[in-house]
């Protein structure tokens, strides 16, 4: 992977990505392009500049001559100096080791350029002499024979001409070529940016949707414009989303049918256990005097009597909490009070120690508070060993009731589902005491006050129980 | 260890116990329905529509040592009602043609015959709404007849004026409102005010120390007699019924007023 796919790689956002990827290729393309004119454009200029300076030159020399005569005099190559500069162009005249004065000084020119003028060729070269560009031409005047042929003269003349026109010319090619990469560059980030919101608006629009999903809204749907990939991707989401709410919706459907079952039959139940329980204290009362088996099927019938009422009004609580119809009738409760009337009412005021500070006034459900408590501690004393604790801890915004035993505590496996509906810990034992939604009750009871209830191990042994209660800040008022 | 649990709702040992002396305390009678205990007969009216239902309660009631009248339908226990006027009447909300709710209401505006709610669904709309109607106290279905019996014998204690008052005069003034706790009437500018048992009994139990604040809990257990966690409904909804009999402004009321966070209090004046 080259730097470029690395950068593009390594960048988080697609629209960053995008912006990076049309930047290189804005600004390379603009480089390129204004790259390769400014270089031909430079070349084309400086080469006319050359040969019209190099064809000027030559003119301007031969209607000097023919010369007067060799060698020539100082005032002679003076003249010639004089005649070939202009304000463009400064001349010097050479002849072996005098020089015309006013002009270039000969120790400035470039020895290569001298050493071709003495072969006899007419040369040029471009050089900066104290930052500024020039191009010097020299030339070595020839003698003309009868037969033709021509000698070197020794005469040497160079011209030292001034390129700064050019000079501007050429900076300004460059300037433009800078500019229009400059141009190229904010059109670049234009187009990104734009080719970023066609595609990056159906993407958020995307990420929207699968939020809303994500956070259970099945309802949620993605806008699908045009016919490009990302709407073929936003109509699968669609449709996807689609059958996901018909499934859910299915499923809920068939929930809330088992369930509406479920309260129905627990409804139905409850007349004829009316009717039964009603007569189960005469059957008590009978069952002693009732001879042998009839006695034992009386008590029978009595205790499994009660044992399906309990049954059926744990169903019926817990459909309630399923329906949605359970509601709360809040009264400022001393918490203390209620939980050491709740051991009283259930004869367990001398088998769990309590550690509970007085004056704690909470505003939650009494009825619903002892049944959170009772289901714990009776849990505790049928589960646990002795002794079974009950304490409250009061923090500024909650209030923690904690009922805790000394048995060998929670297997780890079980611990995640001590508040499921009817889960039994032990498969052995067939039946409890039970209904087996003691602790599904308390659970859903602590969550409708907007608690919540949590198992735990000691550290030590045992495992503890903590109901754990919002407490808003409590209003004192007039206490008289 | 096991977390499937018993049921402690089921398992409730039954500590309703008798009153001695004004709101002193408790102690136990674990012995309900047993025939040592002397108690006057009393005649329960039962309202129940379902044969099975009625049949169990009158069985049982009536093991208990009450005089039992049945009605299947309300129509029928009005009927019932003034043959035979009873002491209590015992009445399922959920009937066919007349429903509990407006047999309540009847008798509430007749007079100031005790009344307990048998409520087959524990629906609290049904609660609030029967207790709105009059209803003294209210018992889910199925009900033990222990349970029921404690609730009958708490209001029948109510209106028979229950023990007696120690302490302040028998007659007291307060603004315009007077209470005679010996003949147990109360007026209102010289008018007397009819007041159902609770009603009365939550009124003395409020007058006996005015200024004092008394919790809903605690109310329940004196009015009511439920000494563990109670409804605290049963309250809230006595007090709106006896507020609108003796308060000027219902919504400004002046002798018994909410003490937010703790409870009720009588006055101050």
């Amino acid at each position: 992977m080259n730097a470029a796919g690395r950068l593009l790689g390594g960048a988080r956002s697609l629209r960053t990505r995008l912006l990076v990827a049309f930047v290189a290729l804005g600004v390379s393309t603009a480089v390129l392009v204004a790259g390769v004119d400014y270089v031909q454009a430079r070349n084309i200029i400086l080469q006319k500049t050359q040969d019209t300076a190099v064809q000027t030159m030559t003119e301007r020399i031969e209607t000097l001559l023919p010369l007067a005569g060799l060698p020539p005099s100082q005032a002679e190559l003076d003249e010639i100096a004089d005649r070939l500069s202009d304000p463009d162009n400064a001349a010097v005249a050479l002849y072996h080791d005098r020089h015309s004065t006013g002009g270039p000084d000969p120790d400035t020119l470039p020895w290569r350029l001298r050493v071709g003028v003495r072969d006899g060729r007419v040369v040029w070269q471009r050089v900066s002499t104290k930052g500024n560009p020039v191009l010097v031409i020299g030339t070595q005047v020839r003698l003309v024979q009868r037969d033709g042929a021509t000698l070197p003269s020794g005469l040497e003349i160079y011209v030292v001409r001034g390129l700064h026109l050019e000079q501007q010319s050429i900076g300004r090619l460059a300037t433009q070529a800078w500019l229009s990469g400059a141009v190229a560059l904010v059109f670049a980030v234009l187009l990104a940016l734009l080719a970023g919101r066609g595609v990056l608006g159906p993407v958020r629009e995307l990420r929207r949707a699968t939020n809303r999903l994500g956070e259970g809204d099945l309802t949620a749907r993605a806008r699908v414009r045009g016919t490009d990939e990302l709407a073929d991707v936003a109509r699968t989401f669609n449709h996807t989303a689609e059958t996901l709410e018909q499934y859910v919706g299915e499923l809920r459907r068939m929930e809330s049918e088992a369930r509406r079952f479920v309260a129905d039959v627990s409804h139905e139940l409850r007349t004829p256990l009316a009717a039964m329980t009603a007569v189960t204290d005469v059957l008590d009362d009978e069952a002693q005097r009732l001879p042998g088996d009839a006695g034992q099927a009386a008590r029978l019938v009595s205790e499994e009597t009660h044992k399906l009422t309990r049954l059926v009004n744990d169903l019926i609580e817990i459909s309630r909490f399923d329906a949605g119809t359970a509601t709360l009738a809040l009264d400022d409760v001393d918490v203390a009070e209620a939980i050491r009337a709740t051991l009283r009412a259930r004869g367990w005021s001398e088998r769990v120690q309590t550690d509970l500070p007085l004056g704690v006034v909470a505003r939650l459900d009494p009825r619903r508070l002892d049944v959170i408590i009772a289901n714990l501690v009776s849990n505790a004393l049928q589960h646990g060993a002795p002794p079974v604790a009950v304490r409250t801890l009061v923090r500024p915004d909650q209030l923690d009731v904690e009922v805790s035993d000394s048995g060998p505590g929670l297997a780890p496996d079980v611990l995640p589902h001590v508040f499921n509906r009817f889960y039994k810990a032990d498969t052995a034992r067939a039946r409890s005491e039970g209904s087996g939604l003691g602790l599904a009750i308390a659970w859903e009871n602590a969550r409708l006050h907007g608690g919540s209830l949590t198992a735990a191990n000691r550290p030590s042994a045992g495992a503890v129980f903590t109901l754990h209660l919002p407490r808003p800040d409590h209003e004192i008022g007039d206490t008289r | 260890m096991k977390p499937d649990v018993e049921n402690p709702a089921g398992q409730l040992a039954d500590t309703r116990g008798e009153r001695v002396g004004p709101g002193r305390g408790w102690i136990g009678a674990w012995s309900l329905g047993n025939a040592e205990i002397v108690r006057p007969m009393s005649r329960v009216l039962l309202i129940e529509d379902d044969r099975a239902v009625r049949t169990g309660l009158e069985l049982a009631l009536t093991r208990q040592g009450h005089a039992v009248d049945t009605a299947g339908t309300g129509e029928q226990g009005l009927e019932l009602l003034r043959i035979t006027p009873p002491d209590v009447v015992v009445l399922d909300l959920m009937l066919p043609g007349m429903d509990g709710f407006e047999i309540c209401r009847r008798i509430r505006s007749a007079g100031d015959l005790p009344i307990i709610m048998l409520t087959a669904r524990n629906d609290d709309i049904d609660v609030v709404a029967g207790l709105e109607a009059g209803a003294d106290d209210y018992v889910v279905k199925p009900v033990q007849p222990r349970v029921l019996e404690a609730r009958i014998r708490a209001v029948l204690r109510r209106s028979a004026g229950g023990p007696a008052i120690v302490g302040p005069p028998p007659v007291e003034r307060h603004g315009d409102l007077t209470i005679d706790r010996a003949a147990l009437v109360v007026s209102k500018q010289g008018e007397p005010v009819s007041l159902a048992p609770t009603e009365l009994r939550l009124l003395l139990e409020l007058s006996a120390t005015p200024g004092r604040v008394l919790s809903r809990q605690q109310l329940l257990a004196l009015v009511w007699e439920h000494n563990y966690l109670g409804d605290s409904r049963l309250v809230d909804a006595c007090v709106q019924r006896l507020r609108a009999k003796i308060e000027d402004d219902s919504a400004a009321p002046v002798f018994i007023q909410t003490v937010r966070g703790f409870g009720y209090r009588f006055g101050p004046l």
